[in-house]
């Protein structure tokens, strides 16, 4: 049985594949460092300053702009990112609006993840005890001073685990954009599987590469856990 | 210096507080007392605007404020005039002791930073924390976070500080050390408006006394007074009840 088995991968990794995933990796690897990391970082950046104001202004309750927001986080958390991704990329050009794959990208991922994030934040902001808000007012500062010294610093530290998750999910959904034509990681695989027909060796080593990108960013994620916990709140 | 006039207030149609009249002259130390659900930490947050009262005039040095209708740009005027002490201190949880002196400084009157430091590290030494500047408020007694609140409200040289029942949640021997404090502002001739069940505070250090029920302020005057020679009924009941749960 064992060595039914171990014949089987020995069988499995011929030297003509070991050789193809040597050769395959940098060549994955890359458009990962290029491509799927930029995507992920700058997607998530903006996605995170959308995700503040609109918390921000649910918080504030301000009148109108508030239902613009529930309207936008309805609308985005209601509707598949693949969806969003062709609406963008294949359907606005109908309209004469034509943009590239990268941009594309970016544009979809800040504001379907900007949603999720201002969920995340709004939560965050209304676990803060309102006696923060009061005492820093009461000091003579204004709404908007206290909340960026006082309540968002605090908000942040609770939102981070989720926003982490967002972030690990998101690195992962950068994938979807193979499906608009951007030259990320997956995108590179598929065009590589199909060259040499090993389908399920190549996926695999690409699925470990996202593992080890994720990885990366869990333990990055404990050593800042660590760092905010001097606070003690 | 300020004076309210005629404040009204109600939570979901219920009375809180009933036409309540108050002068406070430069110096006073009044402390309110009465028993809770009276409406005395009401007061205080409709006159820092914490709540907004039904109606109303504030007059404060000089200048008058509808209390229903008073702007945004009014309010943070006067709130740079006064300071709050809170029950639960409400340190910011994110910012060291200094930090938390000297942010009403730098931020909220853009003060260079090196000058508000030097008043924020006076205001923590006669508070007593010059040693714990740099602590979190989680590294910190209930006492030591209040006091760092009191330093945090000298610091902002303020006309008036507020207190709404600052040694309330603290133990009794904490309870020593910020009286002692405040004991030690009211000499300096701070004008300090105390909301308070710390009797021996209103009658040895408050210069006058509010009693307060049901909304209402049933009678005011200097402590002595008040103490040894309550006029109203309703005063004696309230202070033999104390006095009779002192004894004990």
């Amino acid at each position: 049985m064992i060595e039914g088995v171990s014949g089987a991968i020995s069988a499995f990794f011929s030297q003509r594949l070991v050789s193809i995933l040597i050769e395959s990796f940098p060549k994955m690897l890359l458009p990962g460092l290029k491509m799927t990391i930029p995507l992920t970082a700058i997607s998530f950046s903006i996605a995170l300053v959308i995700a503040v104001i609109a918390a921000m202004i649910q918080v504030a309750k301000i009148p109108v702009l508030r239902q613009l927001i529930r309207f936008y986080i309805w609308v985005v958390r209601g509707t598949p990112l693949l969806v969003q991704l062709y609406v963008v990329f294949y359907g606005l050009p109908n309209l004469g609006i034509v943009l590239e794959p990268f941009p594309t990208a970016v544009l979809v991922f800040s504001i379907n993840e900007g949603a999720y994030c201002a969920e995340t934040m709004r939560a965050a902001i209304e676990s803060i005890p309102r006696g923060q808000m009061e005492a820093g007012v009461c000091v003579g500062m204004s709404w908007l001073q206290t909340m960026f010294h006082v309540v968002l610093p605090q908000a942040f530290r609770t939102a981070f685990p989720p926003l982490s998750n967002s972030l690990i999910s998101m690195l992962k959904d950068t994938s979807l954009a193979a499906n608009i034509t951007v030259m990320e990681m997956f995108m590179v695989t598929q065009r590589i599987a199909s060259r040499y027909y090993e389908h399920l060796a190549l996926y695999i080593e690409v699925a470990l590469i996202y593992l080890l990108f994720c990885t990366v960013l869990t333990r990055l994620q404990a050593v800042c856990e660590k760092k905010l916990a001097t606070y003690g709140f | 210096m300020l004076t309210i006039h005629e404040l009204c207030k109600s939570f979901d149609g219920l009375p809180v507080l009933n036409n309540v009249d108050l002068t406070v002259n430069k110096g006073d130390v009044i402390a309110i007392i009465g028993q809770s659900g009276g409406g005395k930490t009401t007061l205080l947050r409709c006159m820092n605007f914490l709540e907004t009262a039904d109606s109303g005039e504030m007059e404060f040095d000089g200048e008058r404020f509808d209390l229903a209708r008073i702007s945004k740009r009014d309010i943070e005027k006067i709130r740079r005039k006064t300071a709050f002490v809170f029950q639960n201190y409400n340190l910011f949880r994110n910012k060291t002791a200094l930090k938390n002196v000297m942010l009403g400084l730098t931020v909220a009157r853009k003060m260079p930073k090196k000058q508000a430091e030097e008043i924020a590290r006076a205001a923590l030494a006669k508070v007593g924390l010059a040693d714990k500047a740099d602590s979190y408020p989680n590294a910190l007694s209930g006492g030591q976070q209040q006091r760092v609140a009191i330093a945090r409200a000298l610091a902002t040289e303020p006309e008036i500080i507020y207190f709404d029942e600052p040694t309330s949640a603290l133990d009794p021997e904490l309870t020593v050390e910020v009286l002692s404090v405040m004991r030690a502002l009211a000499e300096e001739g701070m004008t300090m408006l105390v909301v308070t069940h710390e009797m021996n505070f209103a009658r040895n250090v408050s210069t006058k006394v509010i009693f307060m029920e049901n909304g209402s302020i049933v009678e005011a005057g200097p402590s002595a007074a008040v103490f040894e020679n309550p006029r109203e009924a309703r005063t004696r009941a309230f202070l033999s009840l104390i006095s009779q749960e002192e004894r004990k």
